[in-house]
Protein backbone atom coordinates (compact mmCIF):
# COMPACT_ATOMS: atom_id res chain seq x y z
CA UNK A 1 0.00 0.00 0.00
CA UNK A 2 1.20 3.56 -0.84
CA UNK A 3 1.87 5.78 2.19
CA UNK A 4 0.52 9.49 2.23
CA UNK A 5 2.85 12.38 3.35
CA UNK A 6 1.23 14.94 5.55
CA UNK A 7 0.83 17.51 2.67
CA UNK A 8 -1.39 14.83 1.02
CA UNK A 9 -3.53 14.33 4.26
CA UNK A 10 -6.77 15.29 2.03
CA UNK A 11 -10.35 15.09 3.67
CA UNK A 12 -11.84 11.27 2.87
CA UNK A 13 -8.00 9.98 2.54
CA UNK A 14 -7.85 6.64 4.33
CA UNK A 15 -4.73 5.34 6.19
CA UNK A 16 -3.94 3.25 8.79
CA UNK A 17 -3.29 4.60 12.23
CA UNK A 18 -2.03 3.25 15.86
CA UNK A 19 -3.00 -0.21 13.66
CA UNK A 20 -6.36 0.96 12.68
CA UNK A 21 -7.67 2.05 9.64
CA UNK A 22 -8.97 5.44 9.53
CA UNK A 23 -10.14 8.20 7.79
CA UNK A 24 -8.80 12.05 7.64
CA UNK A 25 -11.40 14.73 8.17
CA UNK A 26 -9.60 17.76 8.91
CA UNK A 27 -5.83 19.22 7.98
CA UNK A 28 -4.38 22.59 9.35
CA UNK A 29 -1.12 22.92 8.27
CA UNK A 30 0.52 24.99 11.56
CA UNK A 31 3.85 26.61 11.49
CA UNK A 32 5.43 29.03 13.91
CA UNK A 33 7.21 31.78 11.55
CA UNK A 34 10.43 30.82 13.31
CA UNK A 35 9.77 27.11 13.94
CA UNK A 36 8.91 24.01 13.33
CA UNK A 37 5.80 22.90 11.08
CA UNK A 38 3.21 20.74 12.16
CA UNK A 39 0.31 19.53 10.71
CA UNK A 40 -3.00 19.35 13.00
CA UNK A 41 -5.24 16.72 11.80
CA UNK A 42 -8.61 15.43 12.56
CA UNK A 43 -9.36 12.13 11.79
CA UNK A 44 -11.90 9.15 12.54
CA UNK A 45 -11.53 5.84 13.43
CA UNK A 46 -13.05 3.60 10.83
CA UNK A 47 -13.46 0.76 13.28
CA UNK A 48 -14.64 2.48 16.46
CA UNK A 49 -16.28 5.77 14.76
CA UNK A 50 -14.65 7.61 16.90
CA UNK A 51 -12.72 11.33 16.36
CA UNK A 52 -9.63 12.48 17.39
CA UNK A 53 -6.95 15.28 16.73
CA UNK A 54 -3.63 14.18 16.39
CA UNK A 55 -0.39 16.53 15.47
CA UNK A 56 2.48 15.28 12.87
CA UNK A 57 5.53 16.38 11.93
CA UNK A 58 5.02 18.29 8.70
CA UNK A 59 7.04 15.56 6.26
CA UNK A 60 5.94 12.68 8.27
CA UNK A 61 3.74 9.89 6.63
CA UNK A 62 1.46 7.17 7.09
CA UNK A 63 0.75 3.99 5.26
CA UNK A 64 -2.69 4.22 3.18
CA UNK A 65 -5.62 1.78 4.49
CA UNK A 66 -6.96 -0.32 1.56
CA UNK A 67 -10.36 0.58 2.28
CA UNK A 68 -13.01 0.83 -0.29
CA UNK A 69 -16.92 1.68 -0.28
CA UNK A 70 -18.53 -0.73 -2.92
CA UNK A 71 -22.07 -0.48 -3.47
CA UNK A 72 -23.92 -3.76 -2.42
CA UNK A 73 -27.75 -5.49 -2.28
CA UNK A 74 -28.20 -6.78 1.13
CA UNK A 75 -29.31 -11.00 0.72
CA UNK A 76 -30.50 -12.19 4.07
CA UNK A 77 -29.46 -12.55 7.79
CA UNK A 78 -28.25 -16.40 8.62
CA UNK A 79 -28.93 -15.26 12.69
CA UNK A 80 -24.85 -14.63 13.16
CA UNK A 81 -23.45 -12.90 9.92
CA UNK A 82 -25.36 -10.62 7.34
CA UNK A 83 -24.77 -11.54 3.54
CA UNK A 84 -23.90 -8.71 1.09
CA UNK A 85 -23.42 -8.99 -3.00
CA UNK A 86 -21.68 -6.71 -5.52
CA UNK A 87 -24.83 -6.89 -8.38
CA UNK A 88 -22.05 -6.88 -11.07
CA UNK A 89 -19.41 -9.56 -10.19
CA UNK A 90 -21.98 -11.81 -7.90
CA UNK A 91 -19.25 -11.33 -5.64
CA UNK A 92 -20.52 -12.26 -1.61
CA UNK A 93 -19.72 -11.00 1.59
CA UNK A 94 -20.60 -11.16 5.15
CA UNK A 95 -20.82 -8.83 7.70
CA UNK A 96 -20.75 -9.77 11.54
CA UNK A 97 -22.79 -7.48 13.74
CA UNK A 98 -20.28 -5.15 15.00
CA UNK A 99 -19.26 -4.15 11.27
CA UNK A 100 -23.23 -3.86 10.42
CA UNK A 101 -24.06 -1.43 13.48
CA UNK A 102 -26.96 0.33 13.62
CA UNK A 103 -26.98 0.05 9.97
CA UNK A 104 -28.83 -3.78 10.47
CA UNK A 105 -32.29 -1.59 11.87
CA UNK A 106 -32.50 -0.27 8.41
CA UNK A 107 -31.09 -3.16 6.30
CA UNK A 108 -34.20 -5.14 4.12
CA UNK A 109 -33.49 -7.69 1.79
CA UNK A 110 -33.22 -6.92 -1.76
CA UNK A 111 -31.82 -3.11 -0.85
CA UNK A 112 -28.76 -1.61 -1.69
CA UNK A 113 -26.44 -0.25 0.39
CA UNK A 114 -22.82 0.81 0.41
CA UNK A 115 -20.23 -1.81 2.27
CA UNK A 116 -16.92 -0.57 3.51
CA UNK A 117 -14.27 -3.15 2.81
CA UNK A 118 -11.11 -2.89 4.70
CA UNK A 119 -8.82 -5.88 3.66
CA UNK A 120 -11.39 -7.33 1.39
CA UNK A 121 -13.22 -7.14 4.86
CA UNK A 122 -16.57 -5.51 5.93
CA UNK A 123 -15.50 -2.71 8.36
CA UNK A 124 -18.98 -0.71 8.26
CA UNK A 125 -22.30 -0.47 6.50
CA UNK A 126 -23.77 2.63 5.69
CA UNK A 127 -27.66 1.93 4.66
CA UNK A 128 -29.28 4.03 2.03
CA UNK A 129 -30.27 7.98 2.42
CA UNK A 130 -33.44 6.69 1.65
CA UNK A 131 -35.53 3.47 2.80
CA UNK A 132 -38.74 1.68 2.02
CA UNK A 133 -39.83 -0.01 5.09
CA UNK A 134 -43.85 -1.55 6.23
CA UNK A 135 -45.18 -0.62 9.35
CA UNK A 136 -45.34 -3.85 11.71
CA UNK A 137 -46.85 -2.40 15.01
CA UNK A 138 -48.15 1.00 15.98
CA UNK A 139 -51.46 2.68 17.88
CA UNK A 140 -54.41 2.69 16.29
CA UNK A 141 -54.46 6.54 14.97
CA UNK A 142 -57.78 9.04 16.21
CA UNK A 143 -60.13 9.24 14.01
CA UNK A 144 -60.60 12.78 11.78
CA UNK A 145 -56.59 13.49 12.43
CA UNK A 146 -55.03 14.12 9.18
CA UNK A 147 -52.30 16.74 10.19
CA UNK A 148 -49.98 14.78 12.06
CA UNK A 149 -49.32 17.11 14.85
CA UNK A 150 -47.63 15.03 17.56
CA UNK A 151 -47.00 12.00 16.27
CA UNK A 152 -46.54 8.45 17.58
CA UNK A 153 -44.09 5.72 17.62
CA UNK A 154 -43.91 2.93 14.53
CA UNK A 155 -42.27 -0.23 14.90
CA UNK A 156 -41.17 -1.37 11.39
CA UNK A 157 -40.29 -4.62 9.65
CA UNK A 158 -36.56 -4.42 10.16
CA UNK A 159 -36.82 -3.49 13.88
CA UNK A 160 -36.57 0.29 13.87
CA UNK A 161 -38.85 2.22 15.93
CA UNK A 162 -39.30 6.07 14.09
CA UNK A 163 -42.01 8.70 15.14
CA UNK A 164 -44.83 8.83 12.56
CA UNK A 165 -47.62 11.12 12.27
CA UNK A 166 -51.20 10.10 13.48
CA UNK A 167 -53.09 8.94 10.52
CA UNK A 168 -50.85 6.15 9.44
CA UNK A 169 -51.34 2.63 10.38
CA UNK A 170 -50.06 -0.67 10.82
CA UNK A 171 -49.55 -2.47 7.54
CA UNK A 172 -48.52 0.41 5.51
CA UNK A 173 -45.26 1.48 3.95
CA UNK A 174 -43.58 4.42 4.43
CA UNK A 175 -40.35 6.44 3.56
CA UNK A 176 -37.68 7.07 6.42
CA UNK A 177 -34.83 8.97 6.26
CA UNK A 178 -31.87 6.90 7.64
CA UNK A 179 -29.45 9.12 8.49
CA UNK A 180 -32.06 11.19 10.68
CA UNK A 181 -34.70 8.01 11.35
CA UNK A 182 -37.17 10.58 10.61
CA UNK A 183 -40.47 9.50 8.65
CA UNK A 184 -40.97 11.49 5.19
CA UNK A 185 -43.73 10.29 3.77
CA UNK A 186 -46.38 7.37 2.80
CA UNK A 187 -45.81 5.06 -0.13
CA UNK A 188 -48.39 4.07 -1.75
CA UNK A 189 -48.45 0.46 -3.28
CA UNK B 1 -7.49 21.99 -13.89
CA UNK B 2 -11.55 22.40 -13.34
CA UNK B 3 -13.89 24.86 -15.14
CA UNK B 4 -13.46 27.59 -13.59
CA UNK B 5 -10.23 27.82 -11.85
CA UNK B 6 -9.58 30.83 -13.92
CA UNK B 7 -11.63 32.95 -11.35
CA UNK B 8 -10.19 34.90 -8.46
CA UNK B 9 -10.50 33.15 -5.15
CA UNK B 10 -10.44 37.07 -3.15
CA UNK B 11 -13.39 38.48 -3.52
CA UNK B 12 -13.29 42.20 -5.56
CA UNK B 13 -14.51 43.60 -1.56
CA UNK B 14 -11.23 42.18 -0.18
CA UNK B 15 -8.96 43.17 -2.57
CA UNK B 16 -10.49 46.83 -2.05
CA UNK B 17 -9.78 46.33 1.52
CA UNK B 18 -6.31 45.22 0.69
CA UNK B 19 -5.28 48.30 -1.61
CA UNK B 20 -6.54 50.54 1.52
CA UNK B 21 -4.94 49.13 3.64
CA UNK B 22 -1.37 49.32 1.63
CA UNK B 23 -2.04 52.73 1.15
CA UNK B 24 -2.76 53.37 5.18
CA UNK B 25 0.62 51.39 6.05
CA UNK B 26 2.74 54.01 3.49
CA UNK B 27 0.95 56.99 4.71
CA UNK B 28 1.58 55.73 8.43
CA UNK B 29 5.90 55.44 6.92
CA UNK B 30 5.41 58.49 5.42
CA UNK B 31 4.14 60.71 7.91
CA UNK B 32 7.01 59.68 10.23
CA UNK B 33 9.58 60.35 7.67
CA UNK B 34 10.43 56.48 6.50
CA UNK B 35 12.07 55.76 3.37
CA UNK B 36 10.32 53.30 1.13
CA UNK B 37 12.50 50.99 -0.11
CA UNK B 38 12.65 47.78 -2.66
CA UNK B 39 15.60 45.60 -2.81
CA UNK B 40 15.94 42.16 -5.01
CA UNK B 41 13.43 39.35 -4.57
CA UNK B 42 15.70 37.52 -6.48
CA UNK B 43 19.25 37.09 -4.73
CA UNK B 44 22.17 35.32 -4.29
CA UNK B 45 22.58 34.74 -1.00
CA UNK B 46 20.08 32.84 1.32
CA UNK B 47 19.08 32.39 5.17
CA UNK B 48 20.97 29.47 6.57
CA UNK B 49 17.26 28.88 8.93
CA UNK B 50 16.56 25.22 8.68
CA UNK B 51 13.01 25.85 9.04
CA UNK B 52 12.90 27.95 6.63
CA UNK B 53 12.65 26.32 2.48
CA UNK B 54 13.66 28.32 -0.31
CA UNK B 55 12.65 28.48 -3.54
CA UNK B 56 15.92 28.51 -6.19
CA UNK B 57 16.32 29.27 -10.01
CA UNK B 58 19.29 29.45 -12.15
CA UNK B 59 20.32 32.92 -13.89
CA UNK B 60 21.71 31.75 -17.75
CA UNK B 61 23.73 34.16 -18.66
CA UNK B 62 25.79 32.79 -21.37
CA UNK B 63 28.18 30.93 -20.76
CA UNK B 64 27.40 31.09 -17.45
CA UNK B 65 24.85 29.94 -15.13
CA UNK B 66 24.66 30.95 -11.43
CA UNK B 67 22.22 30.03 -8.57
CA UNK B 68 20.01 32.60 -7.76
CA UNK B 69 17.21 31.98 -4.87
CA UNK B 70 13.69 34.01 -4.09
CA UNK B 71 14.15 35.80 -0.73
CA UNK B 72 12.30 34.23 2.53
CA UNK B 73 12.45 38.03 3.59
CA UNK B 74 13.98 41.31 2.54
CA UNK B 75 16.14 41.29 5.96
CA UNK B 76 19.55 41.08 4.79
CA UNK B 77 19.44 43.18 1.76
CA UNK B 78 17.67 45.88 4.02
CA UNK B 79 20.55 45.84 6.67
CA UNK B 80 23.10 45.94 4.42
CA UNK B 81 21.60 49.35 3.43
CA UNK B 82 21.27 50.03 7.35
CA UNK B 83 25.23 49.09 7.21
CA UNK B 84 25.57 51.92 4.56
CA UNK B 85 23.81 54.37 6.61
CA UNK B 86 20.80 54.94 4.56
CA UNK B 87 18.79 55.11 8.04
CA UNK B 88 15.37 53.98 9.05
CA UNK B 89 13.82 52.21 6.06
CA UNK B 90 10.30 50.26 5.26
CA UNK B 91 9.24 47.33 2.26
CA UNK B 92 6.38 45.90 1.27
CA UNK B 93 7.33 43.11 -1.17
CA UNK B 94 6.76 39.71 -1.92
CA UNK B 95 8.44 36.91 -0.25
CA UNK B 96 8.58 33.27 -1.06
CA UNK B 97 8.94 30.32 1.63
CA UNK B 98 9.14 26.85 0.12
CA UNK B 99 6.75 24.41 1.20
CA UNK B 100 4.07 26.09 2.90
CA UNK B 101 1.01 25.82 2.32
CA UNK B 102 -2.59 25.93 4.08
CA UNK B 103 -5.27 28.06 5.90
CA UNK B 104 -2.70 30.86 6.48
CA UNK B 105 -0.20 29.78 4.34
CA UNK B 106 0.63 30.45 0.61
CA UNK B 107 4.28 29.44 -0.40
CA UNK B 108 4.38 33.38 -1.98
CA UNK B 109 2.95 36.48 0.51
CA UNK B 110 3.05 39.90 0.91
CA UNK B 111 5.25 41.33 3.81
CA UNK B 112 5.58 44.42 5.39
CA UNK B 113 9.23 44.89 6.51
CA UNK B 114 10.73 47.92 9.05
CA UNK B 115 14.02 49.05 10.68
CA UNK B 116 13.94 51.98 13.06
CA UNK B 117 17.71 53.05 13.71
CA UNK B 118 18.24 53.82 17.37
CA UNK B 119 15.10 52.07 18.35
CA UNK B 120 15.15 49.08 21.21
CA UNK B 121 12.49 46.51 21.15
CA UNK B 122 10.05 48.60 23.08
CA UNK B 123 10.01 51.98 21.02
CA UNK B 124 9.42 49.30 18.15
CA UNK B 125 6.80 47.53 20.20
CA UNK B 126 4.92 51.07 20.57
CA UNK B 127 4.83 51.95 17.29
CA UNK B 128 3.84 48.42 16.12
CA UNK B 129 0.71 49.27 18.51
CA UNK B 130 0.40 52.39 16.83
CA UNK B 131 0.66 50.81 12.92
CA UNK B 132 -2.36 48.17 14.04
CA UNK B 133 -4.96 50.37 15.33
CA UNK B 134 -4.27 52.58 12.00
CA UNK B 135 -4.77 49.92 9.81
CA UNK B 136 -7.48 48.13 12.32
CA UNK B 137 -9.53 51.48 12.28
CA UNK B 138 -11.27 50.88 9.03
CA UNK B 139 -12.08 47.27 9.20
CA UNK B 140 -12.91 47.10 13.91
CA UNK B 141 -12.32 48.15 17.04
CA UNK B 142 -9.50 46.31 18.80
CA UNK B 143 -9.71 46.58 22.51
CA UNK B 144 -6.87 47.55 24.76
CA UNK B 145 -3.28 45.90 23.52
CA UNK B 146 -2.20 42.74 25.91
CA UNK B 147 1.69 42.89 26.07
CA UNK B 148 3.45 39.96 28.22
CA UNK B 149 6.18 38.17 28.28
CA UNK B 150 6.83 34.53 26.82
CA UNK B 151 7.64 32.91 29.68
CA UNK B 152 4.33 34.65 31.65
CA UNK B 153 2.12 33.60 28.96
CA UNK B 154 3.91 30.26 28.66
CA UNK B 155 3.60 29.32 32.54
CA UNK B 156 0.13 30.32 32.31
CA UNK B 157 -1.08 28.09 30.03
CA UNK B 158 1.25 25.43 30.99
CA UNK B 159 2.67 25.43 33.98
CA UNK B 160 5.63 24.50 32.53
CA UNK B 161 9.20 27.45 32.56
CA UNK B 162 10.27 27.63 29.14
CA UNK B 163 14.02 28.52 30.28
CA UNK B 164 14.22 25.33 32.15
CA UNK B 165 13.76 22.08 30.30
CA UNK B 166 13.14 19.10 32.07
CA UNK B 167 12.12 16.26 29.87
CA UNK B 168 9.67 14.18 32.07
CA UNK B 169 8.24 17.43 33.71
CA UNK B 170 7.16 18.72 29.75
CA UNK B 171 5.82 15.17 28.72
CA UNK B 172 3.97 14.70 31.76
CA UNK B 173 2.54 18.07 30.84
CA UNK B 174 1.74 16.36 26.97
CA UNK B 175 0.38 13.80 28.11
CA UNK B 176 -2.34 15.41 30.55
CA UNK B 177 -3.14 18.11 28.14
CA UNK B 178 -4.29 15.03 25.44
CA UNK B 179 -0.97 15.97 23.22
CA UNK B 180 0.68 12.39 23.83
CA UNK B 181 2.25 12.39 20.47
CA UNK B 182 4.26 15.74 21.18
CA UNK B 183 7.24 12.92 22.88
CA UNK B 184 7.80 10.81 20.23
CA UNK B 185 7.90 14.07 17.54
CA UNK B 186 10.14 16.65 20.27
CA UNK B 187 12.00 13.72 22.10
CA UNK B 188 14.49 16.12 24.06
CA UNK B 189 14.73 18.85 21.98
CA UNK B 190 13.52 21.59 24.04
CA UNK B 191 13.32 24.23 21.14
CA UNK B 192 10.82 21.75 19.32
CA UNK B 193 8.69 21.41 22.69
CA UNK B 194 8.73 25.32 22.71
CA UNK B 195 7.20 25.18 19.50
CA UNK B 196 5.05 22.59 19.68
CA UNK B 197 3.60 23.34 23.17
CA UNK B 198 3.44 27.25 22.06
CA UNK B 199 1.48 26.42 18.76
CA UNK B 200 -0.95 24.16 20.28
CA UNK B 201 -1.49 25.17 23.78
CA UNK B 202 -0.70 28.64 24.10
CA UNK B 203 -1.14 30.71 20.63
CA UNK B 204 -4.69 29.94 20.47
CA UNK B 205 -5.36 31.66 23.23
CA UNK B 206 -3.44 34.99 22.31
CA UNK B 207 -4.81 37.98 21.05
CA UNK B 208 -8.38 37.57 21.37
CA UNK B 209 -9.99 40.52 19.80
CA UNK B 210 -7.24 42.44 20.75
CA UNK B 211 -3.43 43.08 19.40
CA UNK B 212 -1.25 40.57 21.94
CA UNK B 213 2.65 40.86 21.92
CA UNK B 214 4.16 38.27 23.41
CA UNK B 215 8.40 39.93 23.84
CA UNK B 216 11.27 37.70 25.49
CA UNK B 217 11.34 34.90 23.57
CA UNK B 218 13.76 32.17 24.91
CA UNK B 219 17.68 32.34 23.08
CA UNK B 220 17.43 28.89 21.89
CA UNK B 221 13.86 30.50 19.52
CA UNK B 222 16.01 33.25 17.64
CA UNK B 223 18.71 33.23 14.97
CA UNK B 224 18.69 36.99 14.62
CA UNK B 225 17.84 38.48 17.56
CA UNK B 226 20.20 40.00 20.39
CA UNK B 227 20.54 38.07 23.44
CA UNK B 228 19.04 40.10 26.31
CA UNK B 229 21.53 42.29 28.07
CA UNK B 230 20.33 41.64 31.61
CA UNK B 231 19.66 37.86 30.82
CA UNK B 232 20.96 36.23 28.00
CA UNK B 233 18.91 32.92 28.60
CA UNK B 234 16.56 34.92 26.44
CA UNK B 235 16.57 37.21 23.28
CA UNK B 236 15.22 40.26 22.42
CA UNK B 237 12.49 39.47 20.44
CA UNK B 238 8.87 39.90 19.86
CA UNK B 239 6.00 38.48 18.36
CA UNK B 240 2.23 39.47 17.62
CA UNK B 241 -1.00 37.48 16.85
CA UNK B 242 -4.91 38.80 16.92
CA UNK B 243 -7.42 36.05 17.26
CA UNK B 244 -4.81 33.30 17.57
CA UNK B 245 -3.17 33.96 14.57
CA UNK B 246 0.56 34.70 14.26
CA UNK B 247 0.84 37.96 12.37
CA UNK B 248 4.76 38.84 12.67
CA UNK B 249 7.90 38.59 14.25
CA UNK B 250 10.31 41.77 15.10
CA UNK B 251 13.95 42.25 16.84
CA UNK B 252 16.01 44.19 18.78
CA UNK B 253 18.36 44.12 15.97
CA UNK B 254 22.11 41.21 16.17
CA UNK B 255 24.97 43.55 15.33
CA UNK B 256 27.99 41.17 16.46
CA UNK B 257 29.39 39.98 13.02
CA UNK B 258 31.18 37.34 14.52
CA UNK B 259 28.19 36.18 16.73
CA UNK B 260 26.39 36.34 13.87
CA UNK B 261 28.19 34.35 12.08
CA UNK B 262 28.75 31.74 14.74
CA UNK B 263 24.93 31.15 14.48
CA UNK B 264 25.45 30.78 10.91
CA UNK B 265 27.70 27.99 10.71
CA UNK B 266 25.56 26.27 13.87
CA UNK B 267 22.48 26.53 11.11
CA UNK B 268 24.86 25.08 8.91
CA UNK B 269 25.76 22.16 10.51
CA UNK B 270 22.32 21.25 11.26
CA UNK B 271 21.00 21.62 7.70
CA UNK B 272 23.83 19.36 6.66
CA UNK B 273 23.24 17.12 9.22
CA UNK B 274 19.88 16.32 8.88
CA UNK B 275 19.73 15.94 4.87
CA UNK B 276 18.27 19.87 4.51
CA UNK B 277 19.71 21.33 1.38
CA UNK B 278 23.02 23.42 2.02
CA UNK B 279 23.57 27.15 1.94
CA UNK B 280 26.38 29.35 1.61
CA UNK B 281 26.63 32.12 4.15
CA UNK B 282 25.38 35.10 3.08
CA UNK B 283 29.09 36.87 2.40
CA UNK B 284 27.98 40.41 2.03
CA UNK B 285 25.44 40.45 4.82
CA UNK B 286 28.19 39.44 6.90
CA UNK B 287 30.65 41.94 5.64
CA UNK B 288 27.96 44.41 6.25
CA UNK B 289 27.52 43.46 9.97
CA UNK B 290 31.26 43.71 9.97
CA UNK B 291 31.55 47.30 8.63
CA UNK B 292 28.69 48.03 11.20
CA UNK B 293 25.35 48.07 11.51
CA UNK B 294 23.51 50.59 13.66
CA UNK B 295 22.24 49.77 16.72
CA UNK B 296 18.52 49.23 15.23
CA UNK B 297 15.03 47.18 15.74
CA UNK B 298 13.17 45.56 12.89
CA UNK B 299 9.90 44.08 12.40
CA UNK B 300 8.05 42.21 9.67
CA UNK B 301 4.50 41.41 9.32
CA UNK B 302 2.84 39.14 7.03
CA UNK B 303 0.15 41.19 5.64
CA UNK B 304 -1.93 38.51 3.82
CA UNK B 305 -3.08 37.48 7.69
CA UNK B 306 -2.86 40.81 8.75
CA UNK B 307 -6.05 41.70 6.30
CA UNK B 308 -7.54 37.95 7.02
CA UNK B 309 -8.04 38.59 10.39
CA UNK B 310 -9.11 42.68 9.94
CA UNK B 311 -11.55 41.01 7.71
CA UNK B 312 -12.69 38.30 9.18
CA UNK B 313 -11.53 35.75 6.34
CA UNK B 314 -11.48 31.94 7.03
CA UNK B 315 -8.52 31.25 4.55
CA UNK B 316 -5.81 32.95 3.36
CA UNK B 317 -7.13 32.33 -0.14
CA UNK B 318 -10.12 34.80 0.65
CA UNK B 319 -7.44 37.47 0.46
CA UNK B 320 -5.50 36.66 -2.19
CA UNK B 321 -6.09 37.37 -6.15
CA UNK B 322 -4.99 33.81 -6.82
CA UNK B 323 -3.36 31.50 -4.73
CA UNK B 324 -0.52 28.91 -5.57
CA UNK B 325 -2.65 26.20 -6.63
CA UNK B 326 -4.71 29.04 -9.46
CA UNK B 327 -1.24 30.99 -9.82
Amino acid sequence: MATFSTNEFKAGLKVMLDGDPAAIIENEFVKPGKGQAFNRVKIRNLKTGRVIERTFKSGESLEGADVVDIEMQYLYNDGQFRHFMVPDTFEQYQADEKAVGDAGLWLKDQDMCTVTLWNDVPLSIVPANFVELAITETDPGVRGDTSGGGGKPAVLETGAVVRVPLFVQTGEVIKVDTRTSEYVSRVKE
Amino acid sequence: MTPGDWRPTGSLEHLRQRARMLAAIRRFFDESNILEVETPLLCHGIGTDPQLAFFSTEFCFHPNRQMLYLQTSPEFAMKRLLAAGYGSMYQICKAFRNGESGRFHNPEFTLLEWYRVGFDLFQLMAEIDRLIQVVAKPFRTLKQTHTVHYQEIFRNYTGLDPLMFSASVYREFAESAGLPEAVSICENDHALWLDFLFSHCVQPHLGEGRLCMVYGFPACQSSLARLNADNPAITDRVEIFIDGVELGNGFYELCNADEQEARFDKEIEFRSSNGLPPVDKDRRFLQALESGLPDCSGMAIGLDRLLMVMAGAESIEHVLAFPVDRA
